[in-house]
């Protein structure tokens, strides 16, 4: 056991856990914060992606001592975020998810994409959400969301 | 046309007075409920809740997994009772007898059957309570109730004068049951037919949907459970003093399926799973392969098979053909990996079983689990939240059996956990099958006979199956499941055989999204894609003129023809290709649109889809399970494959088990057909025509016939 410190959404938190322990246990049964999502625990689904100093992360094979004095970002509070909000609006309008398991997951990875990339073009879209599997189906809703979010920040920007 | 029914033979309605003054109704179907022990007197099929503060809530006994039915289901109450789609809530509803699905016999979600089977009840329930309130408004104002209508959550008077449903809840719990109940007529619909938004969606944007997997109570322990990697295998022996001895871990316990690791979270609980060591006694499987089943069932599909469907003499035909046509198609065992790994919770104490998680069947979960536990049905609590995918896999108990008896054991609530490796290496698989066609043309090439042999495992016989359900048996020796699209050939052909073999390999065989269609629609499709190649017909031109007898098959394969620019030119190296299909009650045809790389690789640039569901409910929604299907479908097609070795399974996660990806996916479009018919089922039927249009595209690009999935061009 180790205790780790850094801070989500914010917020300062401690955890005692084994170091190996990846983050996304520690956030969903440590911190008991259960949007971020588990699919595969071994990083090929992306329905686990958190923000790491506003990085994509799959959270399901990062440990936890590897994010000691950083800033995790959750989807629970990404919509405080320009382009999370931008995601989360757009996600709306298009009805996106079905099932909704992976939704968490696809909204981290389409708003890291627009913090850094204002105006993605369909490759840049199929670079950065491949990583994110939808069962349902939901592609090509996520990539008119992405197109829309991205229209509606350069209209606010 | 004007529907009336009639509720004064039979009182099945019923209503209750809510503790804070509102109405609640709900509808009975009569004989809904098939379970003795379940026995109520009315049985509502579904409750709607109208508070004074105008809060309409509708309570849904079947599952949301995806498919939009807490979105469809209180559209269909809402469109009658009027209702301000604004104001309205969706709730879902505990494990109960009254929420018996009609086409089922229990509360369970799955056979694209929740608007086909609810499409009047649910209409009816939002009828009689819509009569209710203007009968509590036309009291209040001692008017005529024939000088009132409801319109947007409101009475209103001829004068003009409104009153609001809350204002009227507590009233209209006192009116009688209208002894008449008018449904509207579908030229008046205003919510039915429109694309109303899903009412899930914002809880699924900010990570506050619950799920299975998101339960947590107070106390909670989490499992995971080291089963036999080989089927049917059992505990030898095992040694749990390294799994005691990792962080976190409680409790090590010896259950139905294996060995369960309890810990204070997954994390430990997993790690504390891999640390056990157990010696298992594997079996009768354990020389088990994918090559010896094939090869049993290659051997199987070349002799006689039981009788299914047979008109004309189709042996005598077939023996005096001019031209025949033979060829054997094949698919493979397929995992569903729903998103959401399975899990479930539960926590047993003496007299109570309290369960928690992510079902399609939760009547039946309650009537299994309280034989498990040892309890009364009645004394099982079943919370269904969000699932995440379902697909059929949901229907089964597997995980929530886990729960019951680890709880049992440790005398704690516990939330058992499938790692993914688990959930693809699960053993509740659409069955592989082998499928011989036998065809004779005539002259101009059209078929005169047609012999179909299939062999496989029966779902409705398999050993997961704890309970004898309506329609799940095998009849005269045949599995319905099993050879469901064959038995609908839909082309004309005056001598038909279909015949079957069951075969059953030791491998666990279950429900998976459009069952028995998803592997026959490719069967049947692909062949008549060859006839038509033999005749030197066009694939579609050929499939029209053959469904002349059958109008709602013409018109979609009609419409997805023209709006796919069927004939039109393409650029170098594209193909088309073409499938029907129906099944839940809707026909579907697709055109794909492919190319194929000097690698071998198979691209799909696009899929055109046309539906007939009938009555349309949700346009939007059915537009996404189409394509929702279509990509499951494809997913397969490109990817599927569990295959096993000394009985083992050699699938384990999404990089061995691949699926569709963003990269991957073509451009879809969905047309829908017009139509007064019943409305038909959505959740699957995009999925069969999926593989075939993609098989036969491929065939028109290379010349290259595949007649196996998944696709491999060497
Ligand atoms: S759970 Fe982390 S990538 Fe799948
Ligand atoms: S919405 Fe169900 S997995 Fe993506």
């Amino acid at each position: 056991m180790t205790t780790v410190s850094f801070s989500v959404n914010g917020k300062n938190v401690r955890a005692d856990v084994a170091p190996d322990t990846p983050l996304l246990w520690v956030v969903r049964d440590t911190l008991g914060m259960t949007g971020t999502k588990f699919g595969c625990g071994e990083g090929v689904c992306g329905a686990c992606t958190v923000h790491v100093d506003g990085k994509p992360v799959r959270s399901c094979t990062t440990p936890v001592s590897a994010v000691a004095g950083k800033q995790i970002t959750t989807v629970e509070a990404v919509g405080a975020t320009a382009a999370g909000h931008a995601v989360q609006a757009a996600w709306l309008k298009h009805d996106v998810p079905q099932c909704g398991y992976c939704q968490s997951g696809q909204i981290m990875s389409a708003t890291a994409l627009l913090a850094k990339n204002k105006k993605p073009s369909d490759t840049e879209i199929d670079a950065a959400m491949s990583g994110n599997i939808c069962r349902c189906g939901t592609y090509n809703q996520i990539r008119a969301a992405i197109k829309d979010a991205a229209a509606s920040m350069h209209k606010e920007a | 046309m004007e529907t009336t029914i009639n509720t004064s033979r039979r009182n099945f309605l019923k209503t209750s007075a809510l503790a804070g003054g509102g109405l609640m109704i709900g509808f009975v179907i009569p004989g809904a409920s098939r379970f003795a022990q379940a026995a109520v007197d009315f049985k509502p099929n579904a409750f709607l809740r109208i508070t004074a503060d105008n809060q309409v809530t509708v309570i849904c006994g079947l599952s949301e997994m995806g498919q939009g039915v807490h979105t469809a289901i209180p559209m269909l109450i809402a469109e009658e009772l009027e209702a301000d789609w604004s104001k309205i809530k969706v709730e879902q509803s505990p494990a109960d007898p009254a929420f018996a699905n009609p086409f089922l016999g229990f509360q369970a979600t799955g056979g694209s059957s929740s608007v086909r089977a609810n499409w009047e009840p649910m209409r009816k329930a939002g009828a009689a309570a819509r009569e209710m309130l203007i009968a509590a408004a036309a009291d209040t104002w001692s008017a005529n109730k024939a000088d009132c209508h409801a319109e947007k959550g409101m009475v209103v008077h001829k004068s003009g004068k409104k009153l609001s449903y809350g204002q009227l809840a507590a009233k209209a719990a006192t009116q009688p049951l209208p002894a008449n109940i008018r449904l509207k007529e579908p030229k008046d619909f205003k919510i039915v037919g429109k694309g109303a938004k899903r009412l899930d969606t914002p809880p699924k944007l900010n990570g506050s949907a619950v799920f299975g997997m998101d339960v947590r109570l107070p106390g909670m322990l989490t499992a995971v459970v080291a089963r036999s990697p080989v089927a049917g295998g059992k505990v030898a022996s095992f040694n749990a003093d390294k799994a005691k001895a990792m962080p976190g871990v409680k409790h090590v316990v010896q259950i139905g399926s294996g060995v369960a690791v309890v810990a204070d979270g997954y994390w430990n609980a997993k790690k504390g799973r891999d640390a056990l060591e157990i010696k298992w006694d594997d079996g009768a499987a354990a020389s088990l392969s994918s090559e010896g089943i094939r090869n049993t069932f290659g051997d199987l599909v070349e002799k006689a098979g039981t009788v299914a469907l047979t008109q004309g003499d189709t042996n005598t035909a077939l023996a005096g053909a001019a031209k025949k046509l033979e060829a054997v198609y094949e698919v493979p065992y397929l995992a569903h990996a729903c998103m959401e790994p399975m899990n479930f919770t539960a926590s047993v104490k003496p007299d109570s079983v309290e369960l928690w998680g992510s079902t399609q069947s939760p009547g039946l979960l309650q009537l299994v689990l309280s034989q498990v536990a040892g309890v009364k049905p009645e004394q099982v609590k079943v919370t269904t939240t969000l699932l995440g995918g379902g697909f059929g896999r949901r229907f089964a108990f597997d995980f929530a059996i886990d729960a019951v008896l680890t709880s049992k054991a440790v005398g704690a609530p516990v939330h058992v956990v499938f790692p993914r490796e688990d959930d693809i290496k699960g053993h509740y698989y659409r069955p592989a099958s082998v499928a011989k066609f036998q065809a004779a043309l005539d002259a101009a090439g059209n078929p005169v006979a047609t012999r179909i042999h299939a062999v496989g495992s029966s779902i409705a016989d398999a050993g997961h199956m704890p309970y004898e359900a309506n329609g799940l048996k095998l009849l005269k020796g045949v599995d319905g499941f099993a050879v469901e699209g064959l038995t609908e050939w839909p082309y004309a052909t005056p001598n038909l055989q279909v015949e079957w073999t069951k075969n059953e390999p030791p491998i666990g065989v279950w429900f998976w999204r459009s069952v028995g269609h998803s592997q026959n629609i490719f069967f049947v499709e692909g062949f008549v894609d060859e006839m038509a190649v033999a005749a030197g017909k066009d694939p579609y031109e050929y499939r029209r003129a053959l469904l002349g007898q059958n109008p709602r098959y013409k018109g979609v394969l009609e419409l997805a023809a023209e709006k796919a620019g069927w004939g039109k030119p393409l650029p170098a190296g594209h193909a088309r290709g073409i499938a029907v299909a129906q099944s839940f009650g809707s026909y579907t045809a697709e055109v794909a649109e492919v190319s194929v790389g000097k690698d071998g690789k198979v691209k799909i640039h696009r899929m055109v889809c046309a539906v007939d569901c009938g009555l349309t409910v949700n346009p939007d929604i059915i537009k996404r399970q189409m394509e929702s299907s279509i990509v499951f479908g494809l997913s397969a097609a490109l990817f599927g494959e569990i295959t096993l070795k000394d009985g083992k399974v050699q699938q384990s996660n999404f990089h061995d088990y691949p699926v569709l990806r963003m990269n991957e996916m073509p451009k879809v479009e969905v047309h829908i057909v017009a139509s007064t018919e019943a409305p038909g089922g959505v959740g699957e039927p995009g999925l069969p025509p999926a593989a075939p249009a993609v098989v036969n595209a491929i065939y028109a690009a290379t010349g290259k016939r595949l007649r196996k999935l998944p696709l491999r061009m060497a």
